[in-house]
């Protein structure tokens, strides 16, 4: 019996290639116009030394860009200051996540409200969150500065998170921790309760400690979790922007200019969209690269 | 009869055509702060006699130059008018934002001998000091201070002062009595409350730390060049006196100002002097009229001063003056604006609402210097001011300095010779660039 199908691809003289392209086409056309046009116009320009607010002919310059970008030690600061950022954040995230979802896991009275309360952060802006805590780190009037010195003694206004050297990069390391570990924590959430209680219960039978069915059972099954948790945080803090700039504006002095920051002053504030693209496409590049390393770890371990 | 009806019609619709084709609605885009409120109401006036609806785009400080420059690379026509900072012009001028003006001010009789030779010079004109003109000065401008007369006029305080330093409080007569007095009163309990010395700039993300740095540099006698536009910067900006006067920049922010005024400009600056934290504070002109009429900290408990000198006057130009943005479609009606403005009885009114008039016909005023008690100031700073960069590529100097000047004086690193180094090779790198060197 013939399908009612047929006659209308008949009438329309369309295959099911033919359609199948007629659905697709527009979100290729949407894909190849919002990323990889522009992607290709920044590789283009990154060879140039086109500047958007200059009405002056533009000249291809080689490699001109790439070479002053990796021969200028400025640059070589801004990703220290990022690899420091993302060392730190991913590390307090993953430890502080990891163990409140541990905790949330267990079944007690108010579960649900405190889950709801320590996810609250992650809802919030960022740019709220920098100016909320701008306030908070304030040395005269802010509540962290009391809170410190409360258990420590000493005069409040004696230090400034955001306005010393040695402080500054901290303060953003305590605020990305606060507002991110909730969404770390939710992962390590749906990845404990993946772990089928059978195991446990076999281990039980076992006579496997409890530590050890932490160690051989939990942590194993839970860590592509975990690993997929810092691939997201990783790539979201290495574009690390609004909270950094609401909160130090890169200072004190270039402390904590991410290389975002960077990237920012030298397309839109200096203006050197030639030199600005190079640099976009080194980022690029560095994230595309450590990102496939890391994705190929992971699924390695997902495949054990 | 229906022929006549139809007649009068379409008379009336060409009469209401013609009509809305000469009224127009201008946009005139400038900083949010108290001089734009000043020029609504002055704008009113305009809006009388000429038919033309004004609306305003007022952004904050912070944003301001990174909105209107996106605005103008990208060819908007949002503002009409525009009153942009000095650094602009330069770039506003050879990359065809602004019309030159030098045909419609001779049209109109309109003469830049009118208007103060500085105001002119750093406000109106590219190349600079040619008589090429792009804007009108329209609000003139300096940085300089303020301080709490009450404290400094409190027998006990002068007491104390002359005690610790053997010399009489008064108002700074050079950088580094400022000092001296400023450090005099770090830390210092007032009413019960402890109290700081001065409020500066040292703002790291728009141009705040550049505009209070420069401020001791010129007094040391800072130049950018050897010789005006050889952009030869070696020995000039790093001078022995230049270095002397950044050292002694970090020296005030580290000894003599609140805690953790790590990134502060004129917001927080404001905010400092008006909740009683800092005898003195450093700041625009613009913001004097609203400093005097504060109920609290303004009228008798507020004094003036220009910037002291050092080896010699020396103020940071402030200021902007008016253009007419190429891109916008109500040319004429904005030129019509600038003709209003210029002349002398609304300079008047400008300066009476709160704006400072670049006209000579209101600073030569005999009364003028005794019609505020800041205008004598404003009068002296004006005659020694000094701008930055304005290249067409002046972000990238200004920005370049920034970081320098504030990673040595707010972050400590390296020393003051070192940052004016590496400064002379950030801005030999962009002259380069620019085909200049």
């Amino acid at each position: 019996m013939a399908t009612p199908v047929k006659p209308i691809r008949r009438a329309k003289g369309l295959s099911d290639r033919a359609i199948a392209w007629v659905f697709v086409a527009p979100s290729i056309f949407l894909l190849l116009a919002v990323n990889i046009f522009p992607l290709i116009w920044t590789i283009n320009l990154s060879f140039t030394d086109f500047k958007a607010n200059r009405n002056r002919d533009v000249e291809y310059i080689g490699l001109r860009n790439y070479e002053r970008i990796l021969t200028d030690s400025d640059t070589w600061l801004t990703m220290q200051a990022t690899a420091h950022f993302l060392f730190w954040t991913i590390f307090f995230q993953v430890l502080i996540g990891f163990a409140l979802a541990f905790l949330i896991n267990k079944k007690f009275r108010g579960n649900d409200l405190w889950t709801t309360i320590i996810v609250l952060p992650m809802m919030l802006s960022p740019a709220v969150v920098g100016n909320f805590w701008t306030f908070l780190y304030q040395p005269q009037i802010g509540l962290f500065n009391y809170m410190v010195t409360f258990f420590t003694g000493g005069d409040p206004s004696s230090f400034s998170m955001i306005g010393e050297v040695a402080l500054a990069p901290w303060a953003i390391v305590i605020v990305d921790t606060w507002m991110w570990t909730p969404f770390v924590m939710l992962i390590c959430l749906a990845g404990l309760r993946s772990i089928p209680g059978s195991i446990y219960e076999a281990a039980e039978c076992d006579r496997a400690s409890k530590w050890r069915q932490f160690w051989t059972i939990t942590i194993p099954m839970v860590l592509p979790f975990l690993m997929l948790a810092v691939l997201f945080r990783g790539i979201e803090n290495f574009k690390m922007f609004d909270l950094v700039v609401q909160l130090t504006g890169g200072g004190p002095g270039s402390t904590t200019e991410v290389t975002s920051i960077n990237l920012k002053r030298e397309a839109f504030e200096k203006w050197r969209t030639g030199y600005a693209s190079a640099y976009a496409v080194i980022l690029f590049v560095t994230v595309f690269g450590l990102a496939s390393i890391y994705v190929k770890a992971l699924n390695k371990v997902k495949d054990r | 009869m229906k022929r006549r009806l139809l007649l009068s019609t379409a008379v009336l619709g060409a009469l209401s055509a013609a009509g809305t084709s000469q009224a127009a609605d201008l946009t005139l885009c400038w900083a949010a702060w108290d001089p734009a409120n000043a020029l609504v109401e002055l704008s009113k006036e305009f809006e009388a006699e000429s038919g033309h609806t004004m609306s305003f785009e007022f952004v904050p400080w912070p944003n301001f130059a990174d909105r209107m420059l996106n605005e103008l690379n990208s060819g908007g026509q949002l503002c009409d008018l525009l009153i942009g900072d000095s650094q602009w012009i330069g770039g506003g001028a050879e990359n065809g934002h602004y019309v030159k003006l030098n045909d419609f001010f001779e049209a109109e009789g309109i003469s830049m001998d009118d208007f103060a030779p500085a105001t002119v010079y750093a406000y109106s004109t590219w190349p600079k000091g040619t008589p090429n003109y792009y804007a009108l000065p329209a609000m003139g401008d300096a940085n300089a201070w303020f301080y709490r007369r009450d404290w400094f006029e409190n027998e006990e305080i002068k007491a104390a002062y002359k005690e610790a330093t053997g010399d009489d409080l008064r108002e700074p007569q050079s950088q580094t009595e400022l000092l001296q007095i400023a450090q005099f009163f770090q830390g210092r309990e007032i009413d019960g409350q402890t109290r700081y010395g001065a409020s500066i700039f040292t703002e790291r993300g728009s141009e705040g730390i550049t505009m209070g740095v420069t401020g001791a540099l010129y007094t040391w006698g800072f130049k950018y060049e050897n010789e005006p536009g050889s952009y030869d910067m070696e020995g000039a900006v790093n001078s022995p006196e230049a270095v002397e006067a950044l050292e002694f920049y970090k020296e005030l922010y580290e000894t003599a100002t609140p805690p953790g005024y790590s990134d502060s400009y004129m917001e927080q600056s404001l905010d400092a002097f008006k909740s009683g934290q800092v005898a003195m504070a450093m700041n625009w002109f613009a913001f004097f009229p609203g400093l005097y009429a504060d109920p609290n900290t303004g009228g008798d408990n507020i004094g003036f001063f220009v910037n002291p000198p050092q080896n010699q006057a020396g103020s940071t130009l402030g200021g902007q003056g008016i253009s007419v943005v190429s891109y916008s479609e109500n040319r004429d009606a904005a030129l019509e604006y600038i003709k209003w403005f210029a002349q002398p009885s609304v300079q008047a009114t400008w300066w009476e609402l709160g704006g400072y008039s670049a006209h000579n016909s209101v600073l030569n005023d005999p009364g003028f210097a005794d019609s505020a008690p800041f205008a004598g100031d404003f009068l002296e700073a004006m005659n020694d001011v000094q701008d930055f960069w304005q290249e067409p590529a002046y972000a990238e100097l200004l920005l370049a300095m920034q970081k320098r000047v504030h990673d040595y004086v707010v972050a400590d690193q390296g020393t003051a010779q070192e940052a004016l180094d590496k400064l002379i090779e950030d801005w030999t790198e962009v002259f380069e660039d620019e085909g200049k060197l």
